[in-house]
């Protein structure tokens, strides 16, 4: 690359990265300045205080905001955990074996995958009223399954693909059951798959919306998305900018700590050296 | 350890296509057999067939005296080296070794004592911490090894195991599994499409072509007594050279003269009318080079020399000849049946590395007629094979492995030791 291609390219990249990352700087900003100062026409605030931390973490707004936090991350994370121990088995049977409805099966799965939430919410609604799913736990994983579960299977599966077959047969030869050479082999070579897929899982489920809102009316299962839709100001005339701002802030450090904790992970290559150079 | 029983087997794959078709073949408790054949004639199916992997379509599959077509791979305690190794990337080389012994949940005290005895073998020692990811492609066809020996098994399968490597690490891991079946003395079966392997290793070659079996023979007897022109053809390097004959009081009129024929292959061709005769490069020499007391056992025939090809040690000239149209293409669809690719008829001949025969130049050569084959061109059978020659090299070559594993037994191992008093 010459010189001034390299210019380019990081001037090109510094432009991407100025206007992904100015939103997330504005947010920041607004969560520190109190609500007198929200309209006060700069990017910095006047006088930068916490106050906005303070009222969702233990002062007005955290009966609102500290179970939905709760309820955000234990949600999330059962809903991705058995989102990436169901697909592991789908997709490794997609991957491997050659039965009939394997077309149809991932057709189906991208079906769902693209599916529109909204219309299925209302009908979601009437059926976990009638059977007592409303406003719980549960009555949000499911169909937070049903959000996951198939794009889960597709990276999951691309991913299995690639491990060579040889592995497993090895495996067998060498006295393995099916079930010893997929646990000992398969999966920790799968493991960079199994953690991109449990990323993209858990961002899935913890950016949703639609559902949290409709299928919650109180603090025991609602999640923080649908809990900051619900924050008031101090006075029916105020907004509540600030503290939203913080909320945010809060619930973008578990996404950003997730994905540079298992950045390395991700990155595959794990099957060097398994085959011939 | 344990003998290796097939019984027309048959694999069919889900279109009908018979991958593999009616092999019947046994291999004796320690023994190294060969499969050997182009690509696509259905010998690394057989191979994967034994060991489990895949499912006979009909057929026994005997191991040591139990039909085991229907167990699965862990339940027949085969060891296989695959093509591309199919180690264990998350594990080191300790583990990868001692895999299959975990498996089998022996105490780890015993798993430590067999990997390192087998990482002796190898020498793999100081490489048992790393990855293999770290290790050189000579290393990890070892490790692959060092997996298949750590354990008791029946019988040893190699799929291709040297053909990721280099010519130079070839020969040498050739050798290293030469010495190493003797020494363990395991039944052994080998897959290869290179012919010059099929030669160094085994004690018999089993010569496939579209699933079926050619021949099963020592490599002296594929060599000497090749029962058709495509065992004839794929056998030898440089191949053997094919060419156009007629009968003729005696002998066989071909384009580099006649040839004469003892009695017995005369008898064998009289009534014939186009047949093919197979001549290796080594049975024609420069004739000024000859012995006078060899002459009269040959013929005598001027050609014109294409190119040379000069080794040092040896010598080839290509002599191209006229051929009928049928017998260039028979001839064509064979050399493309064998991998290769002979856009011309030519006679590749070996000449002592000293001729100064040049290129472009007439020169005359002499034909050793003594052991020259003749085929019939549509068939492809030999029709001067000699079935009880062939059979002594045979037998001779499995004395010689009874003699060697006895010596390998006894500990008398065969390495001359210098200025040992």
């Amino acid at each position: 690359m010459s010189r001034r291609e390299k210019t380019w390219w990081w001037i090109a990249g510094v432009v991407i990265l100025l206007y992904c990352l100015f939103p997330i700087a504005w947010i920041v900003s607004l969560s520190f300045k109190a609500p007198a100062d929200i309209a006060n026409q700069q990017f910095l605030p006047t006088t930068p205080t916490g106050e906005n931390y303070s009222a969702i973490l233990t002062g007005s707004a955290s009966d609102l905001f500290m179970p939905a936090l709760r309820n955000s991350f234990g949600i999330c994370l059962i809903a991705t955990f058995i989102s990436c121990i169901l697909s592991m088995f789908a997709a490794y049977a997609i991957a491997r074996l050659d039965f009939p409805g394997k077309k149809l099966i991932l057709s189906a799965a991208l079906g769902v995958a693209i599916f529109p939430v909204i219309s299925i919410v209302t009908p979601l609604f009437n059926l976990w009223r009638q059977i007592g799913l409303y406003d719980t736990w549960l009555g949000l994983i499911i169909p937070y399954l049903s959000l996951t579960l198939p794009l889960s299977i597709w990276t999951m599966s691309a991913f299995f693909r690639e491990i060579p077959w040889e592995m497993e047969q090895a495996a067998q030869v060498d006295g393995a059951t099916t079930w010893q050479a997929f646990r000992k082999v398969i999966v920790p070579l799968a493991t960079p798959g199994v953690f991109t897929t449990a990323i993209i899982a858990f961002f899935i489920a913890w950016n949703d919306f639609a559902y949290g809102i409709s299928l919650t009316s109180t603090s025991a299962a609602r999640p923080v998305p649908a809990a900051l839709g619900l924050f008031s100001g101090a006075s029916q005339f105020e907004d509540p900018t600030g503290a939203i701002a913080a909320a945010a802030v809060i619930v973008t450090i578990p996404v950003v700590v997730l994905v540079l904790l298992f950045q390395r992970r991700i990155v595959a290559g794990l099957t060097n050296g398994a085959v011939k150079g | 350890m344990a003998a290796i029983e097939m019984k027309h087997i048959v694999k069919q794959y889900g279109d009908g296509f018979p991958a593999v078709n009616d092999v019947s073949l046994d291999i004796a408790d320690g023994e190294f057999m060969i499969l050997v054949g182009p690509s696509g004639c259905g010998k690394s199916t057989l191979l994967r067939m034994i060991v489990g992997l895949e499912d006979i379509t009909s057929g026994d599959m005997v191991i040591g005296g139990k039909r085991v077509n229907d167990k699965a791979p862990r339940e027949r305690n085969l060891s296989m080296v695959f093509q591309n190794y199919a180690l264990y990337p998350h594990l080191s080389v300790f583990e990868n070794i001692a895999f299959p012994l975990r498996l089998a949940k022996t105490p780890d005290a015993e798993v430590d004592r067999l990997v390192r005895e087998a990482a002796d073998v190898l020498e793999l020692h100081e490489h048992l911490d790393r990855k293999p990811a770290n290790l050189s492609g000579g290393q990890r066809q070892r490790v692959a090894m060092g997996r298949a020996i750590v354990r008791q098994a029946e019988a040893f399968l190699f799929d291709e195991p040297l053909s990721n490597l280099d010519a130079k690490l070839r020969g040498q891991m050739r050798t290293e599994i030469s010495r190493l079946q003797r020494r363990l003395g395991i039944t052994t079966v080998y897959v290869t499409h290179d012919q010059m392997e099929a030669m160094t290793l085994g004690d018999r070659v089993c010569v496939l072509r579209k699933g079926k079996i050619q021949q099963v023979a020592s490599p002296r007897e594929l060599y000497e007594q090749p029962v058709n022109l495509f065992v004839a053809g794929f056998i030898g390097s440089p191949p053997m050279n094919f060419l156009p004959a007629t009968p003729q009081n005696g002998g066989l009129s071909t384009p580099f003269g006649t040839i004469k024929l003892d009695e017995r292959r005369a008898a064998a061709v009289t009534g014939r009318d186009l047949l093919l005769v197979g001549i290796r490069p080594e049975y024609f020499e420069d004739a000024s080079l000859v012995d006078e007391a060899k002459l009269p056992l040959g013929s005598l025939f001027r050609a014109r020399v294409d190119v040379t090809e000069w080794l040092g040690d040896s010598q080839f000239a290509y002599i191209p000849y006229e051929a009928p149209d049928a017998i260039r293409n028979q001839l064509r669809d064979l050399s493309r049946e064998l991998d290769a690719e002979e856009l011309r008829t030519q006679a590749i001949v070996s000449i002592d590395s000293t001729s100064r025969i040049r290129e472009g130049r007439d020169a005359e050569f002499w034909l050793d007629s003594r052991k020259v084959h003749v085929f019939d061109p549509t068939t492809g059978e030999n029709l001067t094979r000699d079935a009880e020659a062939g059979a002594a090299l045979t037998r001779m070559a499995a004395e010689d492995r009874v003699e060697q594993m006895e010596d390998a037994k006894s500990g008398s191992g065969g390495t001359t030791s210098v200025g040992a008093a």
